[in-house]
């Protein structure tokens, strides 16, 4: 579980994380697009989030394609929030998108 | 090979034998998924998602069967069960990793209706299984915050 916080622990991955999730299966290249990152550092932060069991790859031919694997966010999840406290969490969590809108904290 | 929709990872303390198992057992399936999968699991024999006592959810083919390494299935609406557009693909690998198991699902073809059921599931589903074969127990309602949110 270390290694999911070390993971999450920087906006450049995170950023990374929101691309797959809004595009799952993308290559490296598609993903380096458009970000202000080189092509190595984006391929660094991928290995990371992958040992982190955050990022899922599957070989298709030449192509290396990366998932978001949300499994240890969940067991995370599942650890610290009771299920009776959800109702609460998602109010607050609704007042603080409404409020703060998208931007990563 | 098309392109997986969703690919889940999940690290397990256990063996392939009873991660198969739990895949497969009815029984053992309702306790962690509160859904049994029944089939024999022969290749070309049907199978079925069912609550406890109920109808089923989802039905299909057993695609690939090689205990306790893969399993391939389809999945489809009772609804509409003939419809391509509307039957995916689900695919189990289990490896052994001296001591721990990597299970994969790889789930294919999933239409925007399909995938906006699974991706709140399958999460929910792969750590409770977890839970299950490390310690035994499991959390009683999986799928709580799943249906709590207003668009699931």
């Amino acid at each position: 579980m270390d290694k999911v916080f070390k993971a999450l622990a920087d906006a450049s991955r995170r950023q990374l994380l929101d691309r797959l999730q809004a595009e799952p299966g993308q290559t490296l290249g598609a993903l380096a697009e458009g970000l202000d990152m080189t092509r190595q550092a984006v391929s660094q932060h991928l290995a990371l989030l992958e040992a982190a069991n955050l990022v899922a790859t599957v070989r298709r031919g030449r192509e290396k394609l990366h998932y978001l694997n949300p499994v240890p966010i969940h067991e995370v999840h599942a650890r610290w929030i009771a299920k009776f406290e959800r109702p609460r969490l998602d109010a607050l969590a609704a007042l603080k998108h409404h409020l703060e809108g998208d931007q990563d904290g | 090979m098309a392109k997986p929709t969703y690919v889940y990872v999940t690290y397990i303390l256990s063996t392939p034998e009873k991660v198969w198992e739990a895949l497969t057992d009815a029984t053992i399936s309702a306790s962690y998924w509160q859904r049994e999968n029944v089939s024999d699991w022969k290749v070309g024999s049907s199978w079925e998602h069912r609550l406890p006592g109920k109808s089923a959810d989802v039905i299909g083919k057993v695609l690939e069967s090689d205990p306790p390494r893969r399993l391939v299935t389809s999945w489809a609406s009772p609804a509409d069960p003939d419809n391509p557009d509307k039957t995916s693909r689900c695919a189990y690998d289990i490896e052994d990793l001296d001591g721990k198991v990597r299970l994969t699902v790889t789930h294919t073809d999933l239409d925007a209706e399909g995938l906006k059921a699974v991706s709140g599931g399958w999460p929910a589903v792969l750590s409770n299984l977890k839970t299950l074969l490390e310690t035994g127990g499991t959390i009683p309602d999986p799928f709580g915050a799943v249906r709590r949110q207003p668009d699931a």
